[in-house]
C-alpha cells in the first residue's frame, strides 16, 4: 500500500510516496494510518490539521483501508 | 463553453476570462483573481511555489462549483487555479461567474474563492531570500 505525500508532507518524510508494505505494523484505517504517521515522523504531530483522501475524497477517521485504495495525506491546504 | 469550467493549469491567461463568462442571460460578471504579494509580515517574497493533488483538486472544485449552482441561479463558473513557480504580480487563481444580477455575482464568487481556499488540495510555499515556508501548515 502506497500513500502520496504532497506539501509539507513531502519534505516531513523526504519523498512524494510511502510504501507502507516496507513496515511491520498493519494499518487498517485512516485513523491508524494518521496514528502511525504520528508516530513514525513527529512532525506531523506539530501541523495545524492532517486528513487524509481515499481515492479523491476526503475520508474520516472509521474509514477502512483496502490495498487497492489510492491513499493521500493531505496537510493544511493553502490554495488561492 | 460548458456551464462550468475548472481546470488546473501551468499559466493563467487573464485575458480570457471576460469570453469565457460572458452569457446573453447574464446581466453581470464577478471575477476575483488571487496574485502573487511582495510581502508577508514585512518579508520579501521572491515567490509562491503551488502544488497540487490534481486528480483530487480537480474533484473538489467541481463539488464547489456545483454547490454554487444550487445555492445561487448562475449561467456559467469558472474556477482555474495556477501550479508552479509564481513570481510576484502573476495570477495564481482565476474565480469567475455570471447571472443575470450581480449580488448572486458577488455572493457566488466570494463563496467560491473562500471554500476552494478551505478544501481544495493545493499547497503554496512562501520562497523568502533565505528560507521557504509551506503557508499555513503550523498553527
Amino acid at each position: 500500500m502506497v500513500v502520496f505525500l504532497f506539501g509539507i508532507a513531502k519534505d516531513i518524510v523526504g519523498k512524494s510516496e510511502l510504501d507502507l508494505s516496507a513496515f511491520e505494523r498493519k494499518l487498517n484505517s485512516v485513523e491508524e494510518l494518521i496514528c502511525f504517521m504520528n508516530d513514525s515522523y513527529p512532525e506531523f504531530s506539530k501541523l495545524s490539521s492532517l486528513a487524509v483522501a481515499v481515492n479523491g475524497e476526503y475520508a474520516s477517521n472509521g474509514v477502512l483501508l483496502d490495498s487497492n485504495d489510492e491513499i493521500a495525506l493531505i496537510p493544511p491546504v493553502s490554495g488561492g | 463553453m460548458q456551464k462550468i469550467s475548472i481546470e488546473i493549469v501551468d499559466i493563467i491567461d487573464t485575458s480570457v476570462v471576460y469570453d469565457e463568462l460572458s452569457d446573453a442571460a447574464s446581466g453581470g460578471i464577478c471575477v476575483f483573481l488571487g496574485t502573487v504579494r511582495e510581502f508577508t509580515n514585512n518579508e520579501t517574497v521572491v515567490s509562491l511555489e503551488f502544488e497540487s493533488y490534481k486528480m483530487m483538486a480537480l474533484k473538489e472544485m467541481d463539488k464547489i462549483a456545483n454547490e454554487a449552482l444550487a445555492k445561487w441561479p448562475l449561467n456559467k463558473v469558472v474556477i482555474r487555479h495556477a501550479v508552479g513557480v509564481k513570481k510576484v504580480q502573476e495570477a495564481v487563481v482565476v474565480i469567475g461567474v455570471s447571472a443575470a444580477h450581480r449580488n448572486e455575482c458577488f455572493e457566488a464568487c466570494r463563496f467560491l474563492i473562500d471554500t476552494l481556499k478551505a478544501t481544495v488540495p493545493i499547497w503554496k510555499k512562501e520562497m523568502f531570500k533565505n528560507k521557504s515556508v509551506w503557508v499555513s501548515a503550523h498553527p
